[in-house]
């Protein structure tokens, strides 16, 4: 599975969404009804899957699914 | 021949108390392993962990002391990064590290009132924050927050540490909302006056007139805030949250 793919398939699984409803210009918050916590645990599973650690301040811009693929990109090999 | 039955109410359990090594912390860490967690308590000297690591390795004790000043946010996510790569994340915490100072308000000078709000409140959010991700991700946690009687009441002399006591009951509230959904608990106990080195230099005149305002007629001893402890933290207290249970003797009813 492409870092897309399982990003979204995270997402999907988070937010109790289907994965057809996730697209990557979708806004956690705005689009797909994530609330505080969902957002906070969504960066945990993202850290989990790709064995990355991500700040508290870089967590706070990851809110779009293309966010979270980008920064995941740009942090892993 | 008496059959010792081992209750074992907190098996499975990882219970990671700070100030584990005298008074009501040591109570509550000792309390707890009985009950078959795996109890990681705090203090703030290498002596005082060796120590907690010597108390809990009884027959059927599990748990162990750390070094940790609870005022030090580094420390704090330093040890949990620890306890996180020894597969010990806690399920849960017991906030109980405290200092009482006594000055009146016009004598508290700014290292004092920093000192006091850092130990007792401050702790309480840094230490919450490093483990309840791990927390919600298993869907199960207690924390549990030691305040005070004069939390609620004040007590002339204790501005700062009734700020900060006071302050725990509005972080348990505010908190317990936050993440009720994901099944953790999170409740206040104020004890009231409890035999420990924190009151154990009261004058006998105190001593007396504080006597005569509690209707059970005695001090508490630090295994009455234990045994409340472990009420909460057990699956019986599964339905408390927010919540702060005093166990003070009646001397306030609030």
């Amino acid at each position: 599975m492409s870092v897309e793919e399982k990003v979204r398939n995270i997402v999907a699984k988070q937010l109790g969404v289907g994965e057809d409803e996730v697209s990557n210009e979708s806004s956690f918050i705005d689009d797909l009804g994530a609330d505080s916590l969902d957002t906070v645990e969504l960066v945990m599973s993202l850290e989990e899957e790709f064995d990355i650690e991500i700040s508290d301040d870089e967590a706070e811009n990851i809110l779009t699914v293309q966010a979270a693929i980008d920064h995941i990109n740009s942090n892993t090999d | 021949m008496a059959i010792d039955k081992k209750l074992n109410i907190l098996k499975g359990e990882i219970a990671l108390v700070t100030g584990a090594t005298r008074g009501i912390g040591e109570s509550i860490a000792d309390e707890f392993a009985k009950a078959g967690a795996i109890v990681i308590g705090t203090a703030t000297t290498k002596e005082g962990a060796e120590n907690i690591s010597k108390r809990l390795s009884g027959t059927d004790l599990d748990g162990h002391g750390i070094i940790l000043d609870v005022a030090n946010p580094e420390q704090i996510s330093e040890k949990i990064r620890d306890l996180k790569e020894s597969d010990l994340m806690p399920s849960i915490l017991v906030n109980n590290a405290g200092i009482s100072l006594e000055n009146i308000l016009m004598r508290i000078k700014k290292d004092e009132w920093e000192k006091v709000i850092a130990i007792n409140l401050s702790s309480a959010f840094y230490l919450s924050k490093a483990v309840i991700g791990s927390m919600l991700k298993n869907k199960h946690g207690r924390i549990i927050n030691i305040g005070s009687v004069q939390g609620s009441t004040g007590a002339p002399g204790h501005s700062h540490y009734s700020a900060a006591k006071a302050g725990l009951i509005g972080l348990t509230k505010s908190l317990a909302q936050e993440v009720g959904s994901r099944n953790i608990t999170v409740n206040t106990i104020s004890p009231g006056y409890i035999s420990t080195d924190m009151t154990k230099d009261i004058d006998d005149a105190m001593n007396k007139s504080l006597l005569e305002q509690i209707p059970l007629n005695r001090f508490g001893q630090p295994i009455d805030v234990a045994k409340t402890a472990l009420y909460l933290a057990s699956s019986s207290g599964s339905y408390i949250t927010g919540e702060t249970i005093n166990v003070n003797g009646g001397m306030n009813m609030l």
